[in-house]
């Protein structure tokens, strides 16, 4: 990779510089007084000069861009995955009769993620007072379409289970109350299913090389991750006795754990970012917090009794949470990486060096 | 009204940048490349916002004989480089607003009306076109120059090329044009001339055809560019699993909690 130089137009060094002036004085002074030139010349910023090859591709100039997104998309997958599984988890508790107050904190944090995940998507557009573009076409062969749709439904049906809710509690049972939180609380089930992990999607059908070699796992894998945070932020909330919870989290942790050891031990050039440099790390300190981590505080707190139990299911719901947070911040760093590796999007093997 | 297409012959380029300057200047572009960027004559690298066309300089290794050149010289192409203006465009296919669309003239055309800048083109261009100015905050491309066309002139760059080494036309008529050209190179000797037209992968040809000598690759013109489109069927169905095991493992955890309660 060294040997074809960065492209970075601004700060190439200007010739004839300050060196290379001084340097002509002396060429000049030579030729005056030997009426000859042994020395060499200046050295032309840039020499020696790179060329074009099928090995070297367009000088090494990268041909794919990288995503123009900013802080605000991986904490909009973040928030998003954490929101659309408590979700359908506070909806599922309710079906099956669990602990109200589960339910109710459930709801509270799909809430939550209902109006702060829009708000980050918002201020992440390039033009901030169109979002409501978004919604004058629906487009099933873009994912980003069907994310916007699902993200109003969404934020429709569990702001309003939220809110009929929260109204029921501080003016008693209503009739039109509870059918709102009924009908709020099946639209947030069947929208935050997919709207759980369609940001797998999202990525996953792009030019982008790492992403779209991963498209098989991108989906299920935010899910998963989503549903660890989820169970985490419910275990913070108290719910650290509940076993239906501490299930769910070994499940996920599980996972975590199957699709960490399935990125360490690929072999395909393309994944590279996804294990080696500064995205490479960030993946897997995401994948080690919630995955190995996660699981090992979960064995550790179910084998153990009391409030030792509950400190260590404590930490692996930050653990979990922390763990998904940077697992999108990760992804989103290799792709950028990915973007920029030359060699992928014009298929030169890394071996031809 | 018709289909059209540009043919760039980068065997006809002198590397004038009149086409640069003509877009720019039809357009009303802001400049954006007055440093060098170090590799041969090349300002800008690669097209991009505020570079709806792009002149590459390819300066290959030395081949004696190779254009002419004397044996310890590198020989140089130039190849004015555009929007693909793909048959099947994953810029257009991912825009969730709508404003990217085909013309009747086939090609790609942003309405910079109405997009509101979520930057999901700029991932889904196979070719690394789109781009996302920062200043504006809307994506920008070439046009296919869509008011000249609509007015029956040709795009400015064509206007503006001095050699011809940039035609354009109604496209099954460019194919022939490039075919025939391709036998002239040929017979004449110059065997490495190809044409590129991305007929064979996933985006079925491009409204932005190319003739360049060597190896694409070395123009950055990728060698099986695909429409992200294709991945879409493997997404969802991932997708659909993940939701499938989020629903049946909550419905399983909490089914087994109750009964473990003796409820």
């Amino acid at each position: 990779m060294s040997e074809v130089p960065k492209f970075r137009p601004a700060s190439v060094r200007r010739v004839p510089d300050a060196a290379s002036e001084l340097r002509l004085i002396e060429i000049r002074r030579e030729a005056e007084s030997r009426g000859q030139v042994k020395g060499a010349g200046i050295r032309p910023s840039g020499s020696p000069f790179p060329i074009a090859s099928p090995e070297t591709g367009y000088y090494g100039i990268p041909l794919l861009k990288r995503a123009p997104w900013t802080w605000e998309i991986p904490l909009y997958f973040f928030t998003g995955g954490v929101a659309g599984a408590a979700a359908v988890v506070g909806a599922i508790a309710d079906y099956t009769g669990a602990d109200r107050g589960l339910v109710r904190d459930a709801r509270w944090i799909a809430a939550a993620g209902a109006v702060i995940s829009p708000a980050l998507l918002i201020a992440d557009l390039g033009r901030p007072s169109r979002f409501l573009n978004m919604l004058r076409v629906f487009k099933l062969q873009s994912p980003m379409s069907v994310g916007a749709w699902t993200l109003v439904g969404f934020a429709s049906g569990a702001s309003a289970a939220a809110f009929a809710q929260f109204m029921q509690e501080r003016y008693g049972p209503l009739l039109p109350l509870r059918v709102i939180e009924n009908a709020g609380q099946a639209a947030s089930l069947a929208f935050g299913l997919p709207f759980s992990n369609y940001t797998g999607v999202l990525i996953g059908a792009t030019a982008i090389p790492v992403w779209n070699e991963s498209v098989d796992e991108l989906p299920i894998h935010f899910g998963m991750s989503g549903l660890s945070a989820a169970v985490g932020m419910l275990e913070l909330m108290g719910h650290r006795k509940s076993r239906a919870l501490q299930w769910l989290g070994f499940g996920a942790a599980i996972f975590e754990c199957l699709e960490e050891l399935r990125i360490e031990t690929h072999r395909l050039a393309c994944l590279d970012p996804l294990r080696k440099g500064g995205s490479g790390a960030v993946v897997r300190a995401g994948g080690v917090l919630s995955g190995p981590l996660a699981l090992g505080l979960r064995v550790l707190s179910f084998l153990s009794r009391g409030k030792q139990s509950r400190e260590l299911r404590k930490w692996a719901a930050m653990s979990a949470i922390a763990g998904s947070l940077i697992t999108r911040i990760g992804w989103l760093y290799a792709g950028n990486v990915s973007a920029r590796d030359w060699r992928q999007a014009l298929r030169i093997p890394r071996s031809s060096e | 009204m018709s289909v059209t297409a540009f043919l760039t012959d980068s065997t006809l380029c002198i590397g004038c940048k009149a086409c640069e300057v003509a877009c720019k200047e039809w357009n009303g572009i802001g400049e954006d490349g007055l440093d060098w960027s170090g590799f041969s004559y090349d300002n800008t690298g690669a097209v991009g916002a505020s570079t709806w066309r792009h002149v590459k300089f390819v300066e290959h290794a030395p081949e004696p004989g190779f254009g002419g050149n004397a044996p310890e010289l590198n020989s140089w192409a130039f190849s004015s480089d555009v929007c693909k203006h793909c048959e099947e465009a994953g810029c257009l296919e991912a825009c969730p607003t709508g404003a990217i669309i085909r013309t009747e003239f086939g090609g790609v055309y942003v309405q910079p009306d109405i997009c509101n800048g979520c930057g999901y083109c700029v991932v889904a261009c196979p070719f690394g076109v789109v781009d996302k100015n920062r200043d504006d905050g809307r994506a920008f491309k070439c046009t296919f120059c869509y008011d000249r066309q609509k007015a029956g002139l040709v795009p400015a760059c064509v206007k503006a090329c001095p050699t011809e080494s940039i035609k354009f036309g109604e496209i099954e008529n460019l194919r022939g044009k490039a075919r025939e050209r391709m036998a002239e190179l040929h017979l004449r000797g110059m065997t490495d001339a190809t044409f590129y037209d991305a007929s064979d992968s996933s985006v079925r040809g491009t409204h932005a055809m190319f003739i360049v000598r060597g190896d694409p690759r070395s123009y950055n013109l990728p060698p099986k560019p695909e429409v992200p489109t294709i991945y879409l069927k493997k997404a969802w169905t991932s997708s659909a699993i993940g939701a499938g095991l989020l629903l049946a493992g909550s419905l399983l955890a909490f089914l087994f909690e109750n009964r473990g309660d003796g409820r």
